[in-house]
């Protein structure tokens, strides 16, 4: 597994980047990997991130788009302008979890 | 005397209740198997009544002939499930105890769930599923005098039972047109959230080949929004907008309204089990098989076969108060139709991709794994006979539920690096 230094923080990651060790990280870590992918982190960005950490805890899996809707509230097409183009994918790699898997 | 009550008798249903039969001493258990109607579904069938390879009658089979004689099958519509109580209601009121429970009720496509999909005046005129006994009817009644413009094939949200199907739809389309002489009038568009043809890179890059081949566009990540019936177009989360005049959409697929009812479900009404043995996460009296659980592997009958060989000795362990010692692997096996006669084979589980190779025999086959060819499509039609005559009576296949290596190989770009 490749480390990492993101702001002076060592992190584990996987071969795209997501990070695979869940306590590494902190509010800071997402907002430096937000900025790597271009996004600017407001608190309306905050709210569905820091529901994917805690859905993370209690499930162990990251949960998905639908999941995030429908058990967090948070509206999709909001979530679309957020988090552009593949909301799944930059949410997961903005929160440090593992990289949603395609189910199958 | 104890109760075993099997809710679902379809695929799993009635594979885990004749095999159980068998090994539960009658003068200690009761075996039930409640479920709505008498018809069981061939479901893989439904694929091929569109273009008329198979008729209905193909595809359909009394549930109570295929359940042993000496498991009671209860009719009716389930209500709710009572988990502390242990017991079952039904709509008409009829309550079930249950000492363990098995819940195999599968999924349902709920076009309900996306918006505009089933509006009246569109569903089953320019709008269609597949995946249900009705669906495949119409469709095959629509594509008979069809003449052809813009076909969308949609999947709307992963997971879906058998998620080869909607490639399949469209190969076999494709095949369809040409072989009548419309394939220069159709326009045949694959739109998927995916990122790409599948879930899985090998197979996704010979299938996103294989659409390429056959002149089929391929739209990924395409999370649909609505479907709009006026303009006739899907409009994605991202507004991105894809006109149709033919839909053929998988909607969404969801577990059984009564599993929410019940707070036995996650968002999609799936039941949350371990992986390996299949109980639920909550109650140690609840097994989840087949589609209606959560597990991160196909919803496909051959998961269902595969995973239940693993449950009844886990089962026996789990009802004399044993640790269970079997664990699913998440074995998968799927043929898959590419048209003109030919069809490929993939056999993968939770670690291991598809990959290509020979298949059940390593080196010998008589299948080729991630091939087109013409026994694979024999295999595929042979299947439909196995399934009634082996798979249902719970007899014994000559395929281990565990995935074997033998036979495969890693394409040399995809061998890890030591
Ligand atoms: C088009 C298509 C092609 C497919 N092709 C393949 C293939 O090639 N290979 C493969 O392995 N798999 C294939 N599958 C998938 C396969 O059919 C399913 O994975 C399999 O049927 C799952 O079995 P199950 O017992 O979990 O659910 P099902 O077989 O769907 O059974 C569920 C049962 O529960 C009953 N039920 C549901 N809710 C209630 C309720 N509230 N009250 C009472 N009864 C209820 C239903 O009536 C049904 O009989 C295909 C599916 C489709 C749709």
């Amino acid at each position: 597994m490749p480390v990492t230094t993101i702001d002076g923080h060592e992190i584990h990651v996987d071969d795209e980047g997501f990070m695979t060790v869940y306590d590494e990280w902190d509010e800071t870590v997402g907002k430096s990997l937000a900025a790597a992918i271009g996004v600017e982190m407001t608190d309306e960005h905050w709210g569905p991130i820091r529901f994917l950490r805690q859905d993370f805890k209690s499930e162990s899996v990251t949960p998905t788009l639908r999941r995030v809707s429908t058990v967090g509230g948070f509206d999709t097409k909001k979530l679309f302008e957020l988090f552009p183009k593949k909301p799944a994918k930059k949410m997961a790699y903005i929160a440090g979890l593992p990289k949603p898997h395609g189910c199958v | 005397m104890r109760n075993l009550v099997i809710l679902g008798g379809g695929t799993a249903g009635t594979i885990t209740a004749n095999k159980l039969r068998k090994k539960l001493p009658k003068s200690e258990w009761t075996v039930t198997v409640v479920d709505r109607d008498d018809a069981h579904r061939y479901q893989p069938g439904y694929l091929f009544l569109p273009f008329g390879m198979y008729q209905p009658d193909d595809v359909t089979k009394s549930r109570r002939e295929y359940i042993s004689d000496d498991i009671p099958l209860v009719y009716g519509d389930i209500d709710r499930v009572d988990p502390e109580a242990q017991t079952v209601t039904l709509m008409d009121g009829a309550v079930l105890p249950y000492d363990q429970l098995v819940i195999a009720t599968g999924v349902t496509p709920r076009p309900d769930q996306t918006p505009g999909m089933d509006d009246e005046g569109s569903w089953y005129t320019d709008v269609f599923d597949f995946y249900t006994y009705e669906g495949a009817t119409r469709l095959a009644e629509k594509l008979r005098t069809w003449q052809g413009g813009k076909l969308v094939v949609q999947v709307v949200e992963m997971p879906i039972k058998c998620p080869v199907a909607p490639l399949e739809f469209s190969f076999l389309a494709e095949a369809f047109f040409t072989e009548r002489g419309l394939r220069d009038k159709v326009d045949i568009t694959y739109v998927t959230p995916l990122s790409s043809a599948f879930t899985k890179p090998i197979c996704s890059e010979r299938f996103g080949h294989l659409l390429e081949d056959r002149g089929i566009t391929l739209e990924p990540d395409f999370m649909i929004e609505r479907v709009d019936t006026d303009s006739k177009a899907l409009v994605s989360f991202d507004e991105r907008e894809i006109p149709y005049d033919l839909l053929v959409t998988i909607p969404l697929n969801m577990g059984a309204d009564y599993i929410a009812r019940s707070g036995l479900g996650n968002e999609l009404n799936l039941v949350p089990v371990d992986k390996h043995t299949l109980l639920s996460k909550k109650y140690d009296t609840i097994f989840a098989l087949g589609d209606a659980n959560d597990i991160p592997a196909s919803k496909a009958g051959s998961v269902a076969h595969f995973e239940i060989e693993v449950f009844v000795e886990n089962f026996l362990q789990h009802i004399a108060g044993r640790a269970m010692t079997g664990a699913f692997d998440g074995h998968a096996n799927c043929f898959i139709e590419t048209g003109y006669g030919k069809a490929m084979l993939i056999d993968f589980n939770y670690d291991v991709e598809p990959l290509p190779g020979r298949f059940p025999v390593a080196g010998v086959g008589p299948m080729s794994l991630l091939k087109e060819t013409r026994l694979n499509h024999m295999g595929k039609l042979a299947f439909r006979w196995a399934y009634w005559n082996v798979l249902m009576p719970g007899r014994p296949m000559p395929i281990s539920a565990e995935m074997s290596m033998a036979g495969k190989h890693m394409p040399a770009d995809k061998v890890p690096v030591s």
